[in-house]
């Protein structure tokens, strides 16, 4: 990665024009073409550097229910608990931490009851508490990180 | 769980006409790297460019879509130390509280969660990037020491593995 991809990176991070020639409007701030501007940006999606680029919905203004979930997993069924965690389609992320409170996962139901039903099934079926945290309020989404 | 909780979740809801649902599965993995993007989405779904172009619009308006960017992976530029910091704050200045931490430039997602006690004390969830733990440790100094005194207690949770990541579907 050199100067320009940094620079690519760093101006489409901040956002993106609804203009009918977008690329070429930001090739110009750049100082290069468009051409070249397309062809680095498929690079840097190609090789993963950057993981999208496009609109970015928040999906919770669509509708639907979401919430952070966390179960303090003994170390032996690790494995196991988390196979039962990621059958659910429902489970969009799933991490493991490095604390008491090992497994973070995020629900993504249609209905807040959804939510509920999933998580008494995965106690039911693991045998562990689970802790439901669904966001009472937001106050920042969406740093963007200079490279 | 406390219903009440799952119903705030629900409350901003945006309710999406036909055309804003079709553009937003045309456009759930990215933009086409074209000439003139919004014409290809257009000329995909049937419709003038201007409507695709005026949808979005309002969409950024609403908040449906936060912008229009580019996402890099954190990982390959070097970010590996990602913590999830917790904090027991007072909850009548939670708040003020939250803005202070979320306009922090190392912040990149801040929310207020319920305590469930007494195993998790913790009401403010600030997520942290830095090139490394030791580097993540000092942004976690520097946010007790924007708190104070209202810090009652906190945590870092760093990511050890990612378990499942398929995002979520529209």
């Amino acid at each position: 990665m050199d100067k320009l991809d940094r620079d690519i990176i760093n101006i489409l991070q901040a956002g993106f024009p609804l203009t009918e020639t977008p690329y070429a409007d930001i090739a110009v701030q750049l100082g290069i073409n468009e051409g070249e501007l397309l062809e680095r940006l498929a690079r840097l999606l190609e090789d993963k550097t950057l993981t999208r680029f496009g609109p970015m919905y928040d999906v919770q203004k669509l509708g639907g229910a979401f919430s952070l979930v966390a179960i303090q997993v003994p170390e032996e069924q690790f494995d196991k608990v988390a196979d039962v965690v990621n059958s659910y389609p429902e489970v969009a992320h799933n991490y493991q931490r490095d604390h008491d409170f090992n497994m973070w996962y995020v629900l993504a139901t249609e209905t807040p009851q959804q939510i509920d039903q999933i998580n008494s099934d995965i106690e039911q079926r693991t045998g562990l508490k689970v802790f439901n945290m669904p966001r009472l309020e937001e106050y920042f989404v969406g740093l963007q990180l200079k490279v | 769980m406390d219903v009440s909780v799952a119903d705030k979740e629900f409350s901003d809801e945006y309710i999406l006409d036909d055309i804003e649902r079709k553009i937003i599965y045309a456009t759930q993995a990215g933009l086409p790297l074209v000439t003139r993007p919004y014409d290809a989405i257009a000329e995909q779904l049937g419709i003038p460019m201007k409507e695709v172009v005026s949808r979005l619009r309002t969409m950024l308006q609403r908040g449906v879509i936060r912008r229009i960017a580019a996402v890099p992976n954190h990982y390959v530029l070097g970010y590996k130390g990602n913590g999830m910091t917790v904090w027991d704050v007072p909850d009548e200045k939670i708040t003020e509280l939250g803005q202070q931490v979320g306009k922090l430039d190392f912040v990149s997602h801040c929310y207020h969660r319920p305590r469930i006690l007494p195993d998790w004390p913790y009401n403010l969830f600030a997520m942290v990037h830095a090139h490394n733990r030791e580097d993540a440790m000092l942004l976690v100094m520097q946010i007790a020491a924007l708190l104070g005194d209202n810090d009652h207690g906190h945590d870092v949770l760093f990511s050890q593995r990612i378990l499942k990541k398929t995002g979520v579907r529209l």
